[in-house]
């Protein structure tokens, strides 16, 4: 289980994070969905180590790693795959090379089993026979799915997705939707994902909890936040010009 | 904002830029025992930073051998004999030009690509990536940079300043109606091996404020393309600064 306690950040002037409390359930797959520069990606972010916040803490099975040092945080990692907004394919490596990056660093199995390995989980994400080619003769799609098999090679318990459907196609959005799902049945992979695009927040999450003004101001099932009492929610979940969030200058 | 404001607003941000560099130099120093993990990404580095940068270091080093030995002819008119021309020749690529106009091509050629390419890779996640498969970026980016240019610095010092002592050579014949002999005799007259271990004191530490300072710059990009042209530009201002100033401090103590 993993308990984000009262998490303030701030960048400068800035503050990003205001106070955030949300609890991600072991096996679930939680949708965080707000605006763009809301504060999304740095939540996320403190989730996996990569910021350190002001204030507040990240529990995860009931250690705080906030306080981690490097090594800790090393180890804690491994149990982690993230699948970033770009992808973050490494330009100068084959397919084969980046899924496989984290399996022969660590020196996990031996190179043969590696190969199995890179072959099953690109086969997992709808993909063969791609794992001389270079990120970039790959379409932003096949891009998103290669970053999916390297997220979930060293078989991780946790896995982040950064905005997995954004600047994708209607369809292959809906390709990695069944995806993140398919792993999830299939791996008992707890999920967490910030998006603000709706279809892929209602078709993937078991619950969502909403950003606002650097604070989670609603969490509940994808039923309960389309029935949402909220302005702010209602604004954000139909895409409104008019309404709260946009008169609120403050 | 007043002038006073600005200033301690600049002064905080260089003491802070300051720290970042000397934690990133000892985390460095931390996991260079590391570097037998990955041998082949110092190899690989020691190819891009040495041997590609050969042609361009061959072409400089042939003209400041030919323009040394110009211009010495010049300042020697009625004052000194010809057959020292070899020897300022010598001297003046050994203890200085090579070493320096060597870092000084390779900052620009290779301080340059190592900010562009770890200022990418930081833009576009990639760097967040390697973290989050916990890599640790400086042990995989930042060392075999290092390794590569405390090697190949040196050695492609020694290949610059035998070929300016060539170019110096091919002008000197030619031109100055000398013999290779008279030259080749003048360089070896007043040799000395501690200039030669001099230079090669510069080039190594030149070679590591060059890998150093692409990376930490790579490391501090933010933004997008805008963000990593500043980060090459600031690559290689601050390695030829500090190229400069290392130089005078290295002669200070060997020669001061």
């Amino acid at each position: 289980m993993i308990e984000i306690l009262d998490l303030h950040k701030s960048f400068g002037e800035k503050k990003v994070l205001d106070g955030v409390n949300l609890t991600i359930n072991k096996g679930e797959t939680l949708t965080i969905i707000g605006r763009s520069g809301e504060g999304k990606s740095v939540l996320l972010k403190h989730i996996i180590g990569l910021l350190r916040p002001d204030s507040g803490r990240v529990v995860i099975d009931d250690q705080d790693i906030s306080r981690f040092g490097r090594s800790a945080m090393v180890d804690l990692r491994m149990r982690f795959g993230m699948l970033f907004q770009g992808a973050a394919l490494f330009d100068s490596m084959t397919v084969d090379e980046n899924v496989g990056l984290g399996l022969r660093e660590h020196n996990v199995f031996e190179e043969g089993k590696i190969r199995r390995i890179i072959t099953q989980k690109l086969g997992q994400v709808g993909l063969s026979g791609i794992e001389q080619i270079k990120p970039a003769e790959l379409s932003g799609g096949m891009k998103k799915r290669v970053g999916l098999a390297r997220a979930i090679a060293m078989e991780p318990e946790f896995v982040l997705y950064d905005e997995p459907t954004t600047g994708l196609d209607p369809i292959m959005a809906d390709a990695i939707n069944e995806l993140i799902i398919h792993l999830k049945n299939t791996l008992s992979i707890t999920s967490i994902a910030v998006t603000h695009d709706m279809v892929s927040a209602y078709k993937i999450s078991d619950r969502i909890a909403m950003l606002y003004k650097g604070r989670i101001i609603q969490t509940g099932t994808p039923e309960q936040i389309r029935n949402s009492d909220s302005e702010i929610v209602q604004q954000f979940i139909n895409g409104r010009a008019v309404g709260p969030i946009t008169n609120d200058k403050s | 904002m007043t002038i006073f404001a600005k200033l301690t607003g600049k002064g905080i941000r260089f003491i802070s830029q300051l720290g970042e560099l000397s934690i990133l130099i000892w985390r460095m120093i931390k996991s260079i025992p590391l570097i037998v993990k990955n041998p082949h990404l110092t190899s690989e580095q020691m190819m891009l930073m040495g041997v590609n940068s050969l042609p361009l270091v061959i072409f400089t080093s042939v003209f400041t051998g030919a323009v040394s030995a110009v211009q010495a002819a010049y300042q020697f008119q009625n004052f000194v004999p010809m057959r020292y021309l070899g020897t300022a020749v010598g001297k003046a690529v050994i203890i200085e030009l090579g070493p320096v106009l060597t870092a000084l091509v390779v900052a620009g050629r290779v301080g340059a690509s190592i900010a562009a390419e770890l200022g990418t890779m930081k833009v576009t996640e990639q760097i967040d990536a390697l973290e989050t498969m916990a890599l640790d970026p400086v042990r995989y980016l930042v060392v075999p940079r290092f390794m590569a240019g405390i090697i190949m610095l040196p050695v492609l010092t020694i290949i610059a300043d035998l070929v300016a002592i060539l170019g110096g050579l091919v002008v000197a014949v030619n031109f100055l109606n000398l013999s290779s002999y008279t030259f080749l005799n003048g360089v070896r007259l007043f040799f000395d091996l501690q200039d030669l271990f001099a230079g090669l004191i510069k080039s190594v530490s030149f070679g590591g404020i060059i890998a150093i300072i692409g990376c930490f710059q790579g490391f501090r990009t933010t933004g997008g393309a805008e963000g990593v042209g500043f980060s090459t530009t600031r690559a290689v201002v601050l390695s030829s600064i500090l190229i400069l100033l290392t130089d005078y401090a290295i002669a200070t103590i060997i020669f001061g």
